[in-house]
């Protein structure tokens, strides 16, 4: 199979789903009987698919998205219940069941009709969004940073307002008055005339009769009063008692323990498995041959952990052992330089003549940067709970993907993809990883052959060795210089283009570029990882253009900062982080500051780090954080995915590395691909732009700028330009200290 | 079988005793709010208190733990009904994200607090530093523990206190 991308991955799922509807246009149609069974208790009032009223006036949002700590739930709850003018005191939600009237393919649905009025503030990004949501047709994902901005603003806020819409038709009705007449707010619908006040509740059941209007009026930002403030999290508090039920801790009747160790080169096979070998050990159940993977069931996960260690088991290398990672780089080295002596790259952004503006450039640079492969690291490793029974399966896991698991499952058991049941529980962090169905799969056909239910947990080691990795990756630069230090041309050239496709994209207004790559496979899984081509171009990008701006002898802001005087929103992110940080003023000798800025998935952020070396190591002591999203659904909720993108990248460019010896990952476990520890956290400081305009995403814009500007404040410590991640590879001595001597 | 005292009830439980106390929490007690992460106590995921100490689950056989009072994220209010004043600041901070760390966080904050009433960042560094949290929710646990602090100092009956 060829390399896989986001765009691929999408277009399986469109096939997997069998849907066709892209630029069809589809009237928003009433989808609430479909559900009703799945979602709807007795006397409850179902509005489209994501809204319940209870009798008790309890309002339910139903979100078709998982949790890993983005807060995506309140933050789309309020959406809904802003647009509704509900009491936020009683909304409450539930996570909607992996069924396909909750896919995404059904908001591309809605969005396809002409049913959604969208406020002007929304109108430039309509065809931007239609595009994102009919590309993620057939899937029912938690990614892309993309829930606030397609389930958000085109399920949520537009079922809201069109659900206060019937509730006042119905009032109205009753009433014998003119809709004009009456007011709504906190949950009740009142008219000011004869003083008659009635809950939400009351009208439910009439209004659910009524036809949702297909171009309910939205709210402009000026009139929300729930979007905008930060309401305590709906998951915070099982998350501090441990009730909150993650997929590891499901627990059937009956059930057993599996654990499961893949062939260590990727590609290999199982070739020997001698299950005597184990035997002996008390509670042991089974030995399951997967054919890459041996799984041992037991009565507990500690019997099968135990009996997994001692199994004698022989595995093939599918002829990969010889790839280590010296020998990965130097592929990646031959084709880019084959690619240039050829000619052959292929093209991802070009303006002008960059090689015809480098020949006239008064000053040339040259650098090449590195980025090993990283893997996720959740806290919680994969596992899943599979029960195979009466021709289902039904599964405990948290997954990113619930309905491609449950096609994958269902293709891999042989089953009908409706006889997959999947309950989808917290996700003890997903980053991109819980997309992958790998887990799922053997925990289903471990169950398969098993006449009880089955929890398989990995173990740290095989989560660390058998993750889907980010990539890694060459990318040289030629940057061209005129008399005065301006950039004139911008030549880029690096290995494997993923996803999104303007990532190694730059803001700066240089006339001649030149951006290409070229392909190289590894046999390495390649896997969506937080940010995905973002976390490695942000890092190219952003230190080159530091090193044009000391070549050039300038300010690093300021440079960045007259390139940018075309992109307002660019510079008044920029300006706040450099205002915030008090760019320019002095730090101790042992210190350095560092910018960078960078946008993903429609939110733009820029952020200065201070660095300090202490004994030769870099401490991160300070990270300033402006952030323009367009508008800040849940201002803290923003605030905390900063804080946490910042350390997810901060992780990676410190310590990061997964490397490959003899074909296989050679690291295993957190005392070798180490952890950011309070010890190290830096204090963060976030600031907020409500800019306008397209919403963009939180979950994953933290996360980019965080290596650049912490390696550009280590060169303005040290003297030494960090071109090869991670940054605990390198010596690092003080440029005052290297002066002296 | 091995009888173990977890917050505050005996428990005898068939397993064999040289199990790691996390899967016996786990599997056998049947208390899952504490988490496996590592299995090599690199992490402070499965965090629990043995005598008011906090220890690594995850490589202390339950052996270990027999004839003492073992304290889960489940019984760390001392059975008293509530929250602790460290669950109560998480939740004011709103600290946790995706949330699996979070019971070992709060297990080594209280058992912090315990010991030092009015830690200091550096107190805060050295206690919290083995307990990995990959949403890095770490400025916000040190608020916490501060909210804590001064909610548990606010609470102490006086002459009790240090201040």
């Amino acid at each position: 199979m060829g390399k896989w991308t986001r765009r691929a991955f999408i277009t399986a799922g469109v096939a997997a789903g069998g849907v066709v509807v892209f630029g069809v246009a589809i009237r928003r149609g009433d989808r609430s009987d479909k559900v009703r069974g799945l979602v709807a208790a007795d006397g409850e009032s179902l509005f489209d698919v994501w809204l319940k009223i209870a009798p008790d006036n309890t309002i339910t949002a139903i979100i078709p998205h998982a949790d890993m700590g983005q807060g995506v739930h309140t933050a789309l709850a309020m959406m809904l219940a802003d647009e509704l003018d509900a009491d936020w005191s009683t909304v409450r939600f539930e996570e909607a069941p992996a069924h396909k009237e909750f896919a995404n393919y059904s908001l591309a649905r809605e969005f396809s009709a002409p049913a959604a009025d969208f406020p002007a503030w929304l109108i430039d990004s309509v065809d931007g969004l239609f595009f994102r949501a009919t590309q993620m047709m057939g899937l029912q994902i938690t990614g892309g940073s993309l829930s606030v901005r397609t389930t958000g603003q085109i399920a949520m806020r537009v079922t809201g307002a069109a659900t206060r819409a019937v509730l006042l038709e119905a009032a109205a009705n009753e009433w014998q008055v003119p809709v004009s007449e009456l007011g709504a707010g906190d949950s009740m619908i009142r008219h000011a005339g004869s003083g008659r006040e009635a809950s939400f509740a009351h009208f439910a059941p009439a209004a659910a009769a009524l036809s949702l209007p297909d171009k309910p009026s939205l709210k402009s930002p000026g009139e929300f009063r729930i979007m905008g403030t930060s309401p305590p999290r709906f998951d915070v508090p099982a998350k501090v008692d441990g009730s909150a039920n993650f997929g590891i801790d499901a627990s059937l009747p009956g059930m057993k323990y599996a654990t499961v160790k893949a062939a260590p080169v990727f590609g290999g096979r199982v070739l020997a498995v001698d299950e005597s070998s184990v035997q002996d050990i008390p509670g042991i159940r089974k030995v399951v041959d997967l054919g890459d993977a041996v799984a041992v069931i037991a009565d507990g996960y500690w019997q099968a952990k135990k009996g997994l260690d001692k199994l004698a088991v022989e595995f093939g290398d599918g002829g990969n052992a010889g790839a280590a990672q010296d020998s990965i780089f130097s592929q990646f080295a031959d084709e880019l330089d084959s690619a240039a002596a050829e000619g052959t790259a292929k093209s991802d952004f070009v303006a002008g003549d960059a090689d015809a503006a480098l020949d006239a450039a008064v000053q040339v640079l040259e650098a090449e940067y590195r980025v090993p492969f990283l893997a996720h690291a959740t806290m919680e490793p994969m596992n899943c709970t599979a029960w195979v029974h009466d021709d289902r399966c039904e599964l405990w896991l948290g997954t990113q993907n619930p309905l491609g698991f449950a096609q994958q499952v269902a293709k891999a058991i042989g089953i009908d993809e409706s006889q997959v049941i999947l309950h989808n529980q917290y996700l003890g962090g997903g980053f991109g990883r819980r997309t992958i169905d790998d887990f799922a799969i053997q925990a289903a056909r471990i169950a398969a052959d098993s006449p009880y239910p089955v929890k398989l947990v990995w173990s740290r080691e095989e989560d660390m060795r058998h993750d889907h990795y980010r990539q890694a990756s060459i990318s040289r630069f030629r940057g061209g210089l005129d008399a005065s230090g301006q950039p004139v041309a911008w030549h880029n050239h690096y290995v494997n283009k993923h996803d999104p496709e303007e990532a190694p994209h730059i803001p700066y207004a240089i006339a001649d570029q030149a951006i290409v790559y070229s392909e190289s496979e590894t046999h390495v899984p390649w896997g969506f990882w937080r940010s995905v081509d973002h976390s490695l171009h942000a890092f190219f990008t952003e230190s080159f253009i530091d090193e044009l701006a000391i070549a050039a002898g300038r300010d690093t802001y300021e440079y960045r900062r007259e390139l940018l005087a075309g992109e307002p929103r660019f510079a008044a992110v920029l300006d706040l982080a450099a205002e915030k940080s008090s760019w320019g003023e002095s730090l101790p000798a042992n210190m350095g500051r560092g910018i960078a800025i960078h946008r993903s998935f429609g939110t733009i952020v820029a952020q200065v780090v201070d660095v300090e070396i202490v004994n030769g190591k870099p401490r991160a002591r300070r990270v300033v954080c402006a952030v323009d999203p367009g508008y800040a659904v849940h201002p803290d909720n923003l605030i905390a995915q900063m804080e946490s993108g910042i350390a997810y990248g901060l992780t990676a460019a410190l310590y990061g590395e997964i490397s490959i010896s003899g074909g296989a990952v050679l690291q295993s476990n957190f005392h070798d691909y180490r952890m950011l520890r309070m010890n190290e956290a830096p204090a963060i400081e976030t600031y907020i732009i409500d800019g306008g305009g397209l919403l963009g995403g939180a979950g994953e814009p933290g996360t980019p700028p965080v290596a650049p500007a912490f390696t550009n404040a280590i060169f303005d410590a040290t003297g030494i330009r960090i071109r090869e991640l991670p940054v605990s590879k390198h010596e690092l001595r003080l440029k005052d200290v290297e002066d002296v001597a | 079988m091995i009888t173990l005292s977890i917050n505050g009830e005996p428990r005898a439980l068939d397993v064999d005793p040289s199990t790691p106390l996390l899967w016996v929490i786990r599997d056998y007690a049947g208390l899952t709010g504490t988490k496996f992460a590592c299995g090599i106590a690199q992490c402070g995921a499965c965090t629990v208190h043995v005598d008011g100490k906090p220890v690594r689950s995850c490589i202390t056989p339950a052996s270990a733990a027999v004839g003492r009072q073992i304290t889960t994220i489940e019984g760390v209010n001392d059975g008293k009904p509530g929250l602790h004043p460290v669950q109560q600041a998480w939740i004011d901070e709103q600290v946790p994200q995706c949330g699996y760390c979070q019971s070992g966080q709060i297990m080594a904050a209280a058992a912090l607090l315990d010991r030092i009433p009015s830690p200091t960042d550096a107190d805060i560094d050295k206690a919290m530093s083995g307990v990995v949290c990959r949403c890095g929710t770490y400025p916000r646990i040190r608020k916490g523990i501060k909210r804590a602090a001064a909610v548990i100092a606010q609470a102490a009956p006086l002459g009790t206190d240090n201040g």
